[in-house]
């Protein structure tokens, strides 16, 4: 067997394809605040919370409603984005135009209490969800075992990430968005709801965290405290992408998926580390980023 | 001589107050601190529902010892050694706490001990899993109680073997509590005629093991040892099952499993994974009988670490009532002294290195179809005698044991 640096090419092929399947996670997420914080300034440190949230609902209306896999994908992200509208009309509004560091500590705030809250009530075991009957089992490729569901994953991460920078980059909505963050006072004169607009724009982006909790429910536990590490590595993402970079946001993901994959291969003790490692780096020689507009 | 006889009367008088201040109890108080994860990862092992087991106790013992009142303080120790140091400084510096309970994170109740041993106050951990709490860090003040990593690796790693488990691969959580379990597995798989033949050490804690399974399926092994605990075993649990291991032929051993964590695979992703464990709830008539009343207070079955805390909290109450006393070393020595039969262990001792030994288990979890209830989840498929299952005294490195 073909080796490279004393891993098998067969191990090597199996390690690329799930950092590719973890870097859609992350690009999902990071894509979700790339869109917060380009649009609205606003650093969603509530962002993992709202990740937490979509997975916990998937579980909870399984259990008590019934509601199948495919109806939450849907449906959870709906419930959460609405949630985010709230938080960003009741909360986020109020402190508009403030230095960063305001919106970074209220949505840190309303972090903790969501996580806080629903700690008491269901523990931090973790909640059971069956994977659905389709996508049980998987494909031997030769060099891996592919479970049918993280193929899946790769997809719906793709699909959703795309159609999001489509939205903004090229259509006329975002153009208004862009526009209307840009110089608020101005379309608001062309009879353009601004305020609407950003209360949209935030549940949408907490929307694309809940739809990852969903992604996320049958493969990892889920449980009141699942955001909290995984917040943190995506905003490494996200700065590595460049603050703001929908593109940047969605490339860097699945990079740094690859090469944290990379690192469990050769170095696992600092798989959780690279990342960091990297952001370090760029942060010293492309300061604004990987994709990010020279400021 | 009337000199000489003042001297002596003093003398005997102040031997006298000494004699008396050790046989009472300090401010009329027994003062217990009940220090655990409230809000972490390792909440529901212990947490607020092991509070809930010590409260048990004390109100079953009657509330009161010896005429003196029974107080309970509880504290989050944020599994950080260095929060719980201060907490624990505050309690026996400046609050009077007599014995301080619970106790999980092991980096935790080794802090911990430190400051009991400087203020000769009690400890008794219950929920802590590394064997060196006894070894090299034992103090004369504190006990270990339900388990440690010693027989855990005992009794799963050498069954796994027996049953022809002979090559390993290790996962192992990168802290202290990994490293000890991975050392007391590489003993055990070894001395049984079994073989390591690789090992990834991940950082704790990791959400996303797919790529640790897939080089341990890489590798070949007969076995996939997991030495981690709590989230991170469930997730290497549920990806394991995700990715085809057992289809494979490949066997999991899960070193370190709560009741709490099956309950949350559920029979359907646990089923016929094999254990140690230090108590179960269903074994017979008096843990049943118990068990019942926990559930009552808390809504959940309870594990072995919320046993040992009921069992422990009694133990340590019947020995100052029994002293009249509340002097760490009074009391220590009147619950070494004094064999434990209830629900939680039969004939369990308290040796000089402060472990408490008492029969463990060997449990496998059990599959959909004989599971009766969401809390019927193990068969207890042997008794490992209390001799059999820890470290003997004989090979300690604690300070208190002559070798």
């Amino acid at each position: 067997m073909s080796m490279i640096f004393g891993v098998p090419l067969a191990v090597l092929s199996g390690q690329l394809l799930i950092g590719i399947i973890n870097g859609a996670f992350y690009a999902l997420l990071s894509l979700g605040l790339a869109v917060i914080f380009g649009l609205l300034k606003i650093i969603n440190f509530a962002h993992g919370a709202m990740y937490m949230l979509g997975a916990m609902t998937t579980v909870l209306m399984f259990d008590y409603l019934g509601v199948n896999y495919w109806v939450a994908l849907l449906l959870a992200p709906l419930l959460v984005g609405a949630f985010g509208v709230a938080i960003e009309y009741f909360l986020l509004r109020r402190i508009a135009g403030q230095d960063h560091i305001y919106s970074l500590l209220l949505t840190f705030g309303v972090a903790l209490i969501i996580s806080g809250v629903l700690v008491n009530w269901f523990g931090v075991s973790g909640l059971r969800y069956t994977m659905p009957d389709v996508f049980k089992g998987g494909v031997n490729l030769g060099f891996m075992f592919m479970p049918y569901y993280r193929a899946w994953v790769i997809v719906a991460a793709l699909v959703v990430c795309f159609g999001t920078w489509f939205v903004i980059e090229k259509t006329k909505l975002g153009a208004y968005l862009r526009a209307g963050t840009e110089d608020s006072q101005l379309m608001q004169g062309f009879g353009i709801n601004v305020p609407l607009l950003i209360s949209l724009t935030y549940g949408f982006g907490v929307a694309l965290a809940a739809f990852a909790g969903v992604l996320a429910a049958p493969i990892y536990s889920v449980t009141p405290v699942m955001g909290s590490a995984t917040l943190i590595t995506v905003f490494a993402v996200v700065v590595i992408g460049g603050m703001g970079s929908i593109g940047g946001a969605i490339i860097t993901g699945i990079l740094m998926g690859v090469i944290e994959g990379l690192t469990k291969t050769f170095y696992p003790p600092a798989s959780s580390a690279v990342i960091f490692l990297v952001m370090v780096l760029v942060l010293m020689f492309r300061p604004s980023g990987l994709f990010g507009k020279e400021a | 001589m009337t000199m000489m006889k003042k001297l002596l009367t003093s003398a005997v008088a102040s031997a006298m107050m000494a004699g008396g201040a050790q046989a009472a109890i300090s401010n009329d108080t027994v003062k217990i601190g009940y220090l655990a994860d409230m809000s972490g990862t390792y909440r529901d092992l212990a947490g607020p529902n092991g509070l809930k087991a010590l409260e048990m106790a004390i109100a079953d013992f009657g509330g009161q010892v010896n005429g003196a009142k029974i107080e309970v303080v509880s504290a989050d120790d944020r599994n950080s050694p260095d929060t719980s140091s201060s907490t624990v400084r505050r309690w026996v510096e400046n609050e009077d706490v007599d014995l301080v309970a619970g106790m999980v994170a092991s980096s935790v109740s080794i802090a911990v001990s430190k400051i009991l041993e400087e203020n000769d106050r009690l400890g008794i951990i219950s929920g802590s899993a590394a064997s060196s709490i006894t070894n090299e860090h034992c103090t004369p003040n504190h006990i270990h109680y339900v388990y440690d990593t010693y027989p855990l690796a005992n009794g799963t790693a050498s069954a796994v073997v027996k049953e022809g488990g002979k090559t390993w691969y290790m996962l192992t959580a990168d802290y202290a509590f990994g490293h000890a379990l991975e050392g007391d597995v590489t003993r055990v798989v070894e001395a049984n005629g079994g073989e390591i033949v690789g090992a990834v050490r991940h950082p704790f804690p990791t959400q996303d093991f797919s790529s640790f399974i897939l080089q341990a399926q890489a590798s070949g092994a007969d076995v996939i040892g997991l030495a981690n605990a709590g989230a991170d075993t469930t997730n290497a649990i549920t990806t394991a099952s995700e990715f085809g291991v057992t289809q494979s032929g490949q066997t999991l051993a899960a070193l370190l499993l709560f009741l709490t964590d099956v309950h949350a695979l559920g029979a359907q992703t646990a089923q016929g994974i094999q254990l140690t464990t230090g108590w179960y709830w269903d074994m017979n008539d008096d843990t049943r009988e118990w068990s019942d009343r926990f559930m009552e207070e808390t809504g959940v079955r309870p594990t072995m670490v919320h046993a040992g805390i009921y069992s422990s909290t009694m133990q340590y109450l019947k020995a100052v009532e029994a002293t009249g006393s509340d002097d760490a070393q009074t009391v220590r020595k009147q619950m070494m002294d004094t064999p434990i039969n209830d629900m939680f262990a039969k004939n369990g001792k308290i040796r000089v290195d402060g472990r408490m030994v008492h029969d463990m288990y060997l449990a496998e979890v059990k599959t959909p179809a004989e599971s009766k209830n969401e809390w019927d989840l193990y068969k207890i498929l042997r008794t490992i005698p209390a001799e059999e299952s820890y470290r003997p005294l004989s090979e300690s490195k604690c300070k208190l044991v002559n070798n």
